[in-house]
């Protein structure tokens, strides 16, 4: 009985594994067929990348303050562009399905919507590192700075980063199932609204009072409270990490909630066959 | 006994004030061919996307393949597959890797030779690696139904699948679909506007007005019951609530 349960288990396994892989495949397939998608992938970060590399040499020579720490704009930059991939990288992919009229024959398929989700985050991760990845090697023969240079801190802060576009992107998802591409520029305007109570460029304590709870309502502001720490004092910070590790936990929850419940609204509704351009 | 492909009871539907499905019931046997007819508007999009899961009923109970569907659906949707003009696959893949998504996705384990025998079967061949854009409305819909056969299915929901194609590829479609209810013994719903169509290839007919099925039978009974010359005129009768139809639902509204 017992060995039945877990072959049952086990094959269940491999075939939810098997829905994930081929909606991967189904945006690999896309991204292999077109070299404009490709390209656009590294275009932004790229060009953020030479923008704040050149303003980053200025202040260097300027100012004594920014040469303490070099690279912590070019830093921030690609961290902030981690951030915006990793939520296109979710809510373009949904779009992608919108544009196509496909979400009636997924969803009518064996797929699950949390196989759905497991694939979106997946192509995101693969996106993210694709676009940031490019600018991130380029910086080093244009500027000499290499975000490497972080060393395993880089990995905690792109994680916490890459989680919170995915609670983003799940929640941008949604208004798209809910409204359909009527509130497609969200996809690409949402983030930059969060931009200014992340900390990005300056520290919390900028920020008038008032505001600055919302600011530590972010991951986003401990990543980059974080990334500071190391450049500037050569300290990782531990609180900081773990701050943004549980607020990424209850985004998440709350992106993947909000998502599943508007597919069950839409369910209700019989949004699944409508959705298109 | 072998359980129903389709078993439908009272079944509705409402958005708000609006009623889309009124309570209908009806039975499909295994391994026959059934057609659901009905205007535009009559509730036959909203009964097939209740079939597949894509919409929830108001209320009660719907029987797949011998399981409650309401409650475990994913248990039968590797069984079924449909077709549907209100659905599309994405442009920009190629014929080739469109189908190899969804083959994967409905865990076909012979992949590459299910592939050939789609592209040999509905002559796609020369299109397979063309992306699905660029293909003719004709090749689409032939497309549409080798995505809908992947799998092989038990039950095949299929929602105008002839719409768009010249007479002689909607004849070779027709056979093809005949071909293969025979040969695996699948049964399938059948929702189309053609009405020779529906005479030629379907066991039984359901046909509905206003969110009910007001009239049901094999297509040869419903002719001589209605005491027309094929199925369209029986139809419009209905739809339109004329000749012997609509005196039968006046004797039954005085009963």
């Amino acid at each position: 009985m017992n060995d039945q349960f877990i072959a049952h288990i086990g094959d269940n396994c491999r075939a939810s594994c098997g829905r994930i892989y081929a909606i991967i495949l189904r945006y690999v397939y896309l991204l292999r067929g077109s070299w404009p998608r490709m390209l656009e992938q590294a275009y932004w970060p790229t060009v953020q990348m030479i923008i704040w590399g050149f303003i980053t040499q200025f202040f260097m020579t300027n100012s004594d303050w920014v040469a303490q720490a070099t690279g912590v704009l070019l830093s921030a930059v690609l961290l902030w562009d981690v951030l915006f991939r990793a939520q296109l990288g979710v809510s373009v992919a949904f779009m992608e399905e919108l544009f196509a009229r496909n979400l009636g024959h997924l969803f009518a398929s064996p797929l699950r919507p949390q196989e759905l989700i497991l694939a979106l985050l997946s192509i995101s991760l693969l996106r993210t590192l694709l676009g940031v990845g490019t600018a991130a090697l380029l910086a080093i023969p244009l500027y000499h700075i290499s975000i490497f240079d972080l060393g395993l801190p880089l990995i905690a802060f792109f994680t916490c980063l890459l989680v919170f576009g995915w609670s983003v992107g799940l929640v941008i998802s949604s208004l798209l199932l809910r409204y359909g591409l009527g509130v497609e520029s969200l996809a690409w305007a949402s983030i930059f609204a969060l931009a200014p109570i992340s900390a990005i460029y300056y520290p919390v304590t900028v920020l008038p009072d008032w505001l600055q709870p919302a600011a530590w309502a972010l991951p986003t502001s401990h990543v980059f409270e974080g990334m500071r720490k190391v450049l500037f004092d050569g300290v990782f910070d531990w609180t900081l990490l773990l701050n943004a590790v549980g607020l990424n936990v209850f985004y998440l929850l709350l992106g993947s909630w909000i998502f599943y419940r508007t597919f069950q609204a839409a369910r209700r509704r019989g949004l699944l066959l409508q959705m298109g351009e | 006994m072998t359980a129903a492909a389709i078993k439908v009871e009272q079944l509705s539907k409402h958005y708000g004030a609006v009623e889309a499905l009124a309570g209908i019931d009806f039975t499909v046997p295994r391994g026959s061919v059934c057609g659901l007819l009905g205007a535009n508007g009559a509730g036959k999009t909203t009964t097939i996307a209740i079939l597949l899961g894509l919409l929830t009923p108001s209320s009660g109970r719907v029987h797949i393949l011998g399981e409650d569907f309401l409650a475990h659906r994913y248990r039968v949707l590797p069984r079924m597959n449909f077709s549907s003009p209100y659905v599309d696959l994405p442009q920009r893949l190629t014929i080739e890797e469109n189908l190899d998504v969804y083959a994967r996705l409905y865990g076909v384990r012979q992949r590459r030779q299910r592939l050939a025998e789609l592209f040999e079967s509905l002559d796609l061949q020369a299109f397979r690696r063309r992306a699905y854009a660029t293909l003719s409305a004709g090749q689409k819909t032939r497309v549409a139904l080798a995505k809908a056969l992947v799998n092989e299915p038990d039950l095949l929901l299929l929602d105008e699948p002839t719409a768009s194609l010249d007479p002689d590829t909607a004849d070779r479609m027709r056979r093809y679909l005949k071909n293969y209810q025979a040969a695996t013994g699948a049964s399938i719903l059948f929702a189309s506007h053609n009405m020779a169509e529906v005479e030629r290839i379907c066991d039984q007919v359901l046909i509905m007005r206003a969110g009910r099925i007001v009239d049901r039978d094999a297509p040869a009974a419903l002719i001589a019951r209605h005491g027309r010359a094929n199925l369209e005129e029986v139809f419009l009768d209905v739809v339109r609530n004329t000749g012997r139809h609509a005196r039968s639902e006046e004797v039954s509204r005085h009963e």
